[in-house]
């Protein structure tokens, strides 16, 4: 094969695996929430302001795990305001949702002044590539643990929207508000905590951002990460082990751009910066009006109607 | 069921005024009184911070209203907030949250400044040029969101996220041109479209400080106003709006009026668009992506996406706009703080939406036995 072509099929690897894990936490994120019946548009929120606020404490603490944790604080923060709002009659979520992504990236901005120019300490990566012998596929699989955790974390939920009490609730809610409430299940605690613990996962997703890749705090960060897996949620059918395929997939397109830079090709860089949005567009059409995605849809959802 | 209805109908209200008065008090009411509770919970926010204010909210004022020069140049920035507020609440109406009228302001105001290129060098007079760049401008806009109200209707897609999408779309493409082909070898720090010349800038309202886009974005507000309230069009849009199921019922063209709503908005900020073009820059670069957009869905949220109403509410946030310099010199507060205010505004904003029709006072009193 051309040598210019596997540079770029390895950098996209490398690419995917390091750009997706963002969009696994906050797909994740998402998907626990939308299965409880309720939407959070607002996660790019978290993800810029858990950016920052990882970033922030790991250049105070000097450890960048408790940055993680922090920023994980931070989303939970704006989840549960998120929740607590859309308990109210009467409100929005969809608009709550685009309120709290400009609350949030205001906060950050705002509180994120003083982080732009200090080196914070970042999170190691796991090398698992060496054995290759081949420097550009060492640096490909350079795996940061963040990585595997979101997939241990979609097999746990996987595992227990099925097979445990608490999934069973959280999806009876999100199917039918009305059976949960025979059941004695206070719906509004329900999402108020699906909401919550949603935007916990969003915010360390952004605490990757900052953290290790592209692994700096600045304002241009998070371009719209937060709402692709938003997207990404109703590609992957509310399922949380489709949702790391669909991420894995997002990252490689997200990685196009730089895979080409990294082979001379520079023109069209910005035509491939636009790739996951135009990737995510045809997505969405392909899988709107889908039996497959009408069949597995949260009943009580109110975005797909 | 019979009866109830029965019932309503022949109950009146008792005294006191008519329905449509405490309507219009109560969506005065509310929405002033989130403004206050916002600020109040900023003031909050600043305490926490370690900052006045008193000082804060005077710094506005001044900034804002208190010369002749600073009340101008809130008017100069609240002209783009008009148009991208009724680029939202146009769509608002018919029940669409459509969040993409930044990428449309972009697109429209970087495509004007292309089609401008050809024909300053070829000398075409300003007359024939600017014309040419408003269609353009209004026409991209159109197309761009109108796609949304496609895309929603025909494909069953969410048009808050695919309006989102589009508008990075729209910033990639005009970088792509911007930093490409399009690229004036002079700009060297920022890339930038050929300069379209002096003479092909739009001017100022006589007598003032501020561009035509101000006026043009009034009329717009008015002739929307009387379309969306006035004409069967914004009937059967607010039907659809309402509950589009039964419009369809109806026989309503529903989609249709989903795509002309759509395109009505992108037009608006398109618009938008071409007035920071032409009379701002004098040229397509990133200082279009200003955040406009964005903080027209604030704007008309406020006005309760009431076309006249957007005009009072795009001023009162150009002035916070206007503010937002002096409040970063005097107070060494980073240029975030406005975001922040705009957020608190938001989430204050949407939390009030509870109060309507829970509120005593602004219930009609219905007499009548309701058993």
């Amino acid at each position: 094969m051309d040598s210019a072509v596997v540079t770029v099929l390895i950098a996209m690897l490398g690419g995917a695996i390091r750009v997706s894990t963002p969009f696994m936490f906050v797909a994740l994120g998402e998907c626990l929430t939308e299965k409880s019946g309720r939407i959070n548009l607002g996660l790019e929120g978290n993800l810029v302001l858990g950016a920052m606020v990882a970033y922030a404490v790991s250049f105070f603490t000097g450890n960048p795990w408790v940055g993680v944790l922090a920023a994980g604080g931070a989303g939970l923060f704006l989840g549960a305001l998120h929740g607590y709002i859309c308990k109210l009659p009467k409100v929005n979520d969809i608009a709550v949702g685009i309120a709290m992504m400009s609350f949030g990236t205001g906060l950050a901005f705002f509180f994120g002044k003083p982080f732009i120019q200090p080196t914070a300490p970042r999170l190691d990566a796991i090398p698992l590539g060496d054995w290759t012998g081949n420097a550009a596929l060492a640096q490909a699989l350079q795996v940061n643990p963040l990585f595997f955790v979101g997939i241990v974390l979609s097999v746990v939920m996987w595992w227990a929207f099925r097979n445990t009490k608490w999934g069973l609730i959280v999806r009876m809610t999100g199917d039918s508000a009305a059976s949960a409430k025979a059941m004695g299940v206070s719906v509004d605690l329900v999402r108020f905590l699906a909401t919550a613990a949603g935007g916990f996962l969003a915010g360390i997703g952004g605490a990757f951002l900052s953290l290790y890749y592209p692994g700096s705090w600045n304002q241009g960060l998070s371009s719209g990460q937060g709402l692709m897996a938003v997207a990404l949620v109703i590609f992957a059918r509310w399922d949380p082990i489709k949702c790391i395929f669909a991420a894995l997939l997002f990252g490689a397109a997200g990685a196009i751009g730089p895979a080409l830079q990294s082979v001379g090709i520079s023109q069209g860089y910005y035509f491939f910066n636009a790739a996951p949005y135009i990737l995510t567009l045809f997505i969405m059409i392909a899988s709107a009006r889908s039996k497959g995605a009408a069949r597995e849809v949260p009943g009580e959802l109110s975005i797909t109607k | 069921m019979t009866a109830e209805t029965a019932d309503a109908a022949t109950a009146k209200p008792s005294t006191g005024p008519n329905l449509q008065l405490l309507r219009f008090a109560e969506s005065v009411t509310i929405p002033a009184l989130a403004l206050i509770a916002s600020a109040l919970v900023f003031s909050v926010f600043l305490l926490v911070i370690g900052k006045d204010p008193v000082t804060f909210y005077a710094l506005i004022w001044t900034g804002g209203f208190g010369s002749s020069f600073s009340f101008q140049n809130t008017l100069q920035r609240a002209a783009p907030l008009i148009l991208t507020g009724l680029a939202f609440a146009v769509p608002a109406r018919i029940g669409l949250t459509m969040i993409g009228g930044e990428g449309a302001l972009v697109l429209g105001g970087f495509t004007a400044a292309a089609i401008a290129i050809p024909m300053v060098i070829g000398g075409v007079p300003p007359i024939v040029t600017l014309p040419v760049m408003v269609i353009t401008a209004m026409l991209t806009g159109g197309l761009w969101v109108g796609l949304t109200g496609w895309l929603k209707y025909y494909r069953g897609v969410n048009e808050t996220i695919a309006s989102l999408l589009l508008s990075y779309i729209a910033i990639a493409i005009m970088n792509f041109f911007v930093e490409g082909v399009l690229r004036d070898p002079a700009s060297a720090n920022k890339p930038s479209t050929m300069p379209i010349g002096d003479a092909y800038r739009v001017g100022n309202i006589p007598g003032m400080d501020v561009h035509w886009g101000l006026a043009a974005g009034v009329v717009l507000a008015v002739v929307l106003w009387i379309l969306m309230s006035r004409t069967t069009f914004g009937f059967a849009a607010r039907m659809t709006g309402g509950n589009a199921r039964a419009a369809l019922a109806q026989g309503l063209p529903v989609g249709w009026l989903m795509v002309v709503c759509c395109m009505i908005a992108g037009a608006c900020a398109g618009l938008a668009g071409f007035f920071e073009v032409t009379a701002i820059h004098g040229q397509a670069n990133a200082s279009l992506v200003a955040g406009y957009g964005f903080t027209g869905i604030l704007v008309s949220f406020l006005a309760r996406h009431n076309p006249l109403a957007v005009v009072p509410v795009a001023i009162l946030f150009g002035a916070i706009a206007a503010a937002g310099g002096v409040i970063q010199r005097r107070m060494g507060m980073p240029d975030a703080t406005v975001l922040v205010l705009q957020g608190i505004m938001f989430v204050v904003l949407l939390v009030s939406e509870t109060f309507y029709g829970r509120i005593k006072f602004f219930q009609p009193r219905i007499t009548g036995d309701r058993t």
